[in-house]
């Protein structure tokens, strides 16, 4: 947390949360911590509402790919920077990857009705900004920006 | 229109929230592809659903669903109950297939009056 709020690109909250990759017990608990957190905040619910799904499907993709990850947000008072970093295997064809229902997920994770290929196209969607890379063999990188406007959305 | 309207029309059993009841029902939503139901569905839906796992929890209460209405008598899973509980997520279960759910929750919430 900072706190000069006075600064032009001050965060009003920063944190970053660990996820456990192949750990579905816990899949969606950061989504959770951080949608109570903006609630507490008074972001508006469209704000909450865009955040929680974006990083909800960013963390079950490390839980689904991934050996370990992070999920770092920072509330700044005209956007929200949500940005998930794995160590995994990587994506070697991001174009492909990005496609609508193309997906890799293997038979366990999609009887429960993941990996239907729409999370990183549903992730785009709800973001104002989207930014992805990835080092095959290290792991990826997500960097979401949705954007708070101070007539509609203001804290 | 109150969950026990809908709750009592359909003969749901109760599995979770017997004391949630009261709670508004806006609209509905079927899906059982998770990221379907994040990116459509809408808070104070109702979601009709035949996944009985655990992760079912995180979306319905990161969504603000009315509840979960599993199908075809599917009965939650232990750990889905367990979750269900700290969320406070209503789960009911239907002994009617999803399309007669569904149909059913339509009627009542467009006919009668959300």
């Amino acid at each position: 947390m900072t706190k000069n709020v006075f600064a032009h690109d001050a965060s009003l909250y920063e944190n970053r949360f660990p996820v456990e990759g192949g750990n579905f017990d816990k899949a969606g608990q950061v989504s959770s911590q951080i949608k109570a957190i903006l609630k507490r905040m008074k972001l508006s619910s469209e704000i909450i509402r865009r955040v929680a799904l974006v990083s909800y499907e960013s963390e079950i993709n490390i839980v689904s790919y991934a050996r370990k990850g992070h999920i770092h947000i920072q509330v700044k008072p005209d956007y929200v920077l949500i940005e998930a970093i794995d160590e995994g295997d990587g994506i070697p064809d991001i174009e492909l990857a990005m496609q609508q229902g193309w997906s890799t997920a293997s038979q366990r994770i999609r009887e429960m009705g993941f990996g239907a290929g729409m999370g990183l196209c549903n992730i785009k969607n709800f973001s104002d900004f989207f930014r992805i890379s990835s080092d095959v063999g290290k792991g990826t990188h997500l960097k979401m920006v949705i954007k708070i406007d101070k007539v509609f959305d203001g804290i | 229109m109150d969950l026990a309207t809908i709750v009592k029309a359909l003969g749901l059993k109760i599995r979770h929230g017997a004391d949630l009841l009261d709670r508004n029902v806006t609209g509905g939503f079927t899906g059982d592809l998770l990221s379907d139901v994040m990116a459509h569905s809408s808070e104070g839906d109702l979601w009709i659903t035949r996944q009985i796992h655990q992760n079912i929890i995180a979306v319905a209460s990161l969504k603000d669903h009315a509840g979960i209405v599993l199908v075809q008598g599917n009965e939650p899973a232990a750990d889905t109950l367990e979750k269900a509980a700290k969320e406070n997520v209503p789960i009911l279960v239907s002994d009617l297939s999803g399309f007669e759910t569904a149909g059913k929750i339509y009627e009542i919430l467009n006919v009668r009056g959300g």
